[in-house]
């Protein structure tokens, strides 16, 4: 049972954090064919665009409605008019998603307002897809944009109705920490329970880094609107992360269609959870493959577990991913000694630590420093950190703009769970190598300082 | 804000901008920024272009005053490197909540310059304005000047909001806050004929220590250098250089005129991509010390050097020749850049099908007119889908560009150089240029090229566009032009 503490400072150092409608444009960027829109000035895109670009090393659809001084005062509606008969002639999305942003929730541009306005000075948008989203950078957390974002999708594009049930149809909404890797993962799991799952937002047709046939503008792949308007004949919504519990309930809310949430899907425990309840939802039995990947992993389990046996783990990670990601390593044996993230959620308090802070790296640091933590798991700007205090430094979340291969990092499933532990507990051997060989005077030494 | 307001139209005013001259009273007001154009618009800020501009200074605690998304989507982000503290990669921000909105964020700001003071003790502390403070009224100058006076270090307002501009704005911003705050504030130890300021430069993959040598062989000191692998005391005392090469041309002109004007430092704009840019470069700085009242024979040391280095590089670049005569190359750049690498390029064999203008002056494309000829093709605005049109139908070899058009070429499966600020190559002075080629000559003759535009072998022959693009003849004309 962890105590939840946001840390009183005035100077954010080393931010883990980032921004809401980052957050937001990232899951409309898992609809395809889409144009993510952040209602602020140039530098909000910009900033957003660059971040995208480096973690998945793909060209980003993100526009701009290039809020000027003088526009912020007077209030945005002719650049959103603009902006959105720009796009559609350029690009010709089949939706364009807008997130606010701290400027404009300032002068308080009513949104909603403008995109009514903009359908009656057009009528030929009447029925065009816009779907906007608050997300002021002032409040909440990356995490919280997407959540949003995904709730406002459901909410604008799933029509209010009950529909006929098909069986094999399955919704989910993954949160942000699951990768364009996870959902193929997932999409396979499905498959082999004889079901067809849609992702909202699913991230691995457009950002998963393939070959497209021609140039595309905007999003190359995700899921269509037409399947969204379609989610409602599902016969389950599966939530991953408990971020997405608003959204499940919005939807289950319009359509009827029944929702489980897993707060989890990386470790052993979970995952019987998950697999027993597709074969509940199913009607089948598990299928063989699966079995054998069950036991695959509790032998690498048996194997790693002597890398991660009493690791002191300092974690930095947001509310859904470093719960998930911090009691697979409790469950290998790990103490976590630190654990910091970015934004409120009810899986905090669950953590196996006495305290989760909703702080920065800075706070990280001085207590992986402080309580002697021998494993760093953050985004890739740990890496400053990890260098000043020689900790071994696994990558987990967004960025990780240092590294190659972050869309496709799986830590869904047995198989994803396996490879985890396999890839951490090498990164923990040559570690060991590299930086704690046994010298003739390794012990003589930690005796003298003892004496002393 | 008017004090804001005064500063951008000073900026706007630039005498020494050759772009300038030509424009009537009125059209210096609007400024060189083009308007914006919602939804078609992706460059940076204005406070982009400041902390762009400033972060290279490396002793320096730079805090952004505004909420999470300026600095929280954005830090260690920057390719310069320091030979000393790392202080200029940590990340500061106020991070402002709802409650610094409502009752202001001047405190907050006012305590994060206490905290930073206590803990990480920096040389100075910059603080960047953003559009969030900027609208409610947080007066940043009168923070840093109460939080100078109490804490005894120098804390530097930098008045850059986002949405007063473009990058290239911001720059000049920065320049200013150079000029206002920093500049004239300290003297060196000593000074020496030799004294030179580096204007512009941000020393990205350590390139400027590509070219240091050289100077340093000639005895010249880069007293500052504004603000690659700089010291905030450098800055504080740049003042008493002989000389200054302005470097990036657009970025900082101001800084190098307005001392030009206030401490009699004369300056030349140049380059130190491309060997015969590197050689004048070195020539220029010699001249204007000399004309300072350094020592005559400095210009014949240059000499000698430059014709040492340069039949050094051109040996270098001739063993690339073979391989490369021929191939074509779409440069797609800006300003300088758009021609002080073509030479070299030309060099080395390959054949130039294309160089952008969108960020050039009139001067850029004369010098593009004069290495390549008068029918230079010269790209104003290339889409991306042009550009990938272009390269697939393999009607260039390979392009160079900036990391924004990165996947327009790998996507079509291009050979493609980054030789813009992202790069992790350092490719300044006449080792630079010889590494770019060599760069070339790998991308251009990595297997893999053949290998990842093969079509599945279960494609219908002719119908992928890989084989669209090996079958493509070879010289079709530009199409954007």
């Amino acid at each position: 049972m962890a105590i939840v503490t946001t840390i009183r400072k005035s100077c954010t150092v080393n931010p883990l954090k980032m921004s809401q409608p980052v957050g937001g444009a990232l899951a409309f960027m898992g609809l395809r064919n889409t144009m993510p829109l952040l209602h602020g000035s140039q530098g909000c895109t910009s900033f957003g665009l660059v971040l995208f670009v480096r973690h998945f090393k793909e060209a980003i659809p993100l526009q701009t409605t290039a809020m000027s001084e003088v526009a912020t005062v007077l209030g945005g509606y002719e650049n959103i008019e603009q902006a959105i008969l720009n796009i559609y002639k350029r690009t010709k999305p089949d939706l364009i998603g807008i997130c606010s942003t701290g400027v404009t929730e300032i002068k308080g541009d009513d949104v909603e307002g403008f995109i009514k306005l903009f359908r009656m000075n057009h009528p030929e948008f009447t029925d065009y897809p816009i779907v906007y989203v608050s997300t002021p950078d002032f409040s909440g957390a990356f995490q919280d944009g997407w959540d949003k974002a995904v709730t406002r999708i459901i909410e604008a594009l799933v029509p209010a109705q009950v529909l006929a049930r098909d069986p094999r149809h399955v919704n989910v909404l993954p949160g942000c920490h699951i990768t364009a890797g996870d959902i193929d993962e997932l999409h396979e799991i499905f498959e082999n329970f004889g079901m067809e799952a849609v992702f909202l937002p699913d991230l691995s047709g457009s950002l998963d880094g393939h070959i497209p046939d021609d140039f595309t503008p905007t999003t190359l792949g995700g899921i269509g609107v037409d399947e969204i308007v379609q989610m409602g004949s599902a016969n389950w919504t599966i939530a991953i992360g408990a971020q997405m519990s608003a959204a499940a309930q919005a939807l289950q809310a319009r359509s009827g269609v029944p929702f489980r949430l897993f707060e989890r899907l990386c470790g052993l425990r979970p995952n019987d959870e998950f697999f027993a309840f597709l074969s509940e939802i199913s009607g089948r039995p598990v299928p063989a493959k699966y079995r054998r990947q069950r036991s695959q992993l509790i032998d690498a389990m048996l194997d790693g577990h002597f890398y991660t046996g009493g690791r002191k783990l300092a974690i930095g990670a947001e509310p859904d991913l470093l719960y998930d990601i911090a009691s697979l390593l409790h469950e290998m044996g790990a103490e976590i000694v630190a654990a910091v993230t970015t934004t409120a959620s009810p899986v905090l308090e669950k953590l196996a630590v006495d305290e989760v802070l909703i702080g920065d790296l800075e706070d990280l640091e001085i207590r992986a420093s402080a309580r002697g933590a021998d494993l760093l798991l953050t985004h890739a700007h740990g890496r400053q950190m990890a260098a000043r205090l020689e900790l071994p430094f696994f990558r987990i979340g967004l960025p990780i703009f240092d590294r190659l291969g972050a869309a496709h990092i799986v830590t869904v499933g047995y198989k994803g769970t396996r490879n985890l532990i396999f890839s951490m507990a090498n990164l923990l051997m040559e570690h060991n190598e590299t930086y704690h060989k046994p010298t003739p005077d390794s012990w003589r030494r930690a005796a003298q300082e003892e004496a002393v | 804000m008017t004090s804001l307001n005064a500063k951008i139209q000073e900026v706007f005013n630039e005498p020494a901008c050759g772009v300038n001259h030509n424009k009537t009273e009125k059209e210096r007001k609007k400024g060189c920024t083009k308007q914006l154009q919602p939804g078609g618009a992706a460059g940076g800020c204005a406070f982009d272009g400041a902390k762009i501009a400033l972060q290279p200074f490396t002793d320096v605690a730079h805090l952004v005053h505004g909420p999470i998304a300026c600095e929280g989507n954005s830090w260690d982000n920057r390719g310069s490197k320091s030979s000393g503290s790392a202080l200029w990669r940590m990340s500061f921000t106020t991070d402002m909540n709802e409650t610094d909105i409502v009752f202001g964020g001047e405190k907050r700001l006012y305590k994060a310059i206490k905290e930073i003071g206590e803990k990480y003790d920096p040389a100075a502390i910059f603080v960047y304005q953003t559009c969030v403070p900027a609208m409610i009224g947080d007066d940043i100058n009168a923070v840093c000047k109460a939080a100078a006076k109490k804490f005894g270090r120098p804390v530097i307002p930098v008045n850059s909001p986002g949405f007063v501009g473009q990058k290239n704005l911001g720059n000049k911003l920065a320049g200013e806050a150079l000029l206002d705050h920093v500049i004239g504030t300290a003297e060196p130890e000593y000074t020496t004929p030799y004294d030179i300021n580096i204007i512009g430069e941000y020393n990205l993959s350590g390139e400027l220590w590509q070219v240091k040598p050289l100077l340093d062989e000639l005895g010249i000191r880069i007293l500052s250098c504004i603000s690659g692998d700089g010291k905030y005391l450098e800055a504080a005392y740049s003042h008493r250089a002989k000389a200054a090469m302005m470097v990036c041309s657009r970025a900082m002109i101001n800084v190098a005129s307005k001392m030009e004007k206030r401490y009699n430092i004369p300056f030349f704009e140049g380059s130190f991509y491309g060997i015969g840019d590197t050689s004048d470069s070195l020539r220029e700085i010699s001249r204007l010390l000399i004309s300072r009242g350094a020592p005559d024979k400095l210009m014949f040391h240059t000499e000698a050097l430059v014709a040492r280095e340069e039949q050094k590089a051109f040996a270098a670049i001739e063993q690339f020749k073979v391989q490369l005569a021929g191939k074509r190359v779409l440069l797609i750049t800006g300003g300088v850049k758009s021609w002080s690498v073509v030479a070299a390029l030309q060099e080395a064999g390959l054949e130039i099908v294309g160089t952008s203008v969108k960020k050039s002056t009139k001067e850029d494309k004369e010098r593009i007119k004069q290495i390549m000829g008068e029918d230079a093709h010269m790209i104003d605005d290339m889409t991306p889908r042009e550009m990938y049109k272009m390269l697939r139908e393999a009607r260039a070899d390979i392009m160079l560009s900036g990391g924004r058009s990165q996947f327009v070429a790998l996507k079509a499966a291009m050979p493609w150089l980054d030789i813009n600020q992202e790069r992790h190559h350092a490719y300044m002075g006449y080792v630079g240029m010889v590494d770019l080629v060599r760069q070339i000559e790998k991308s251009l003759y990595n297997p893999i090229w053949e290998q990842v535009r093969q079509p599945a072998p279960w494609d219908v022959n002719g119908e992928s566009w890989q084989k669209k693009a090996q079958a493509a003849p070879a010289a079709l004309p530009l199409a954007a032009e």
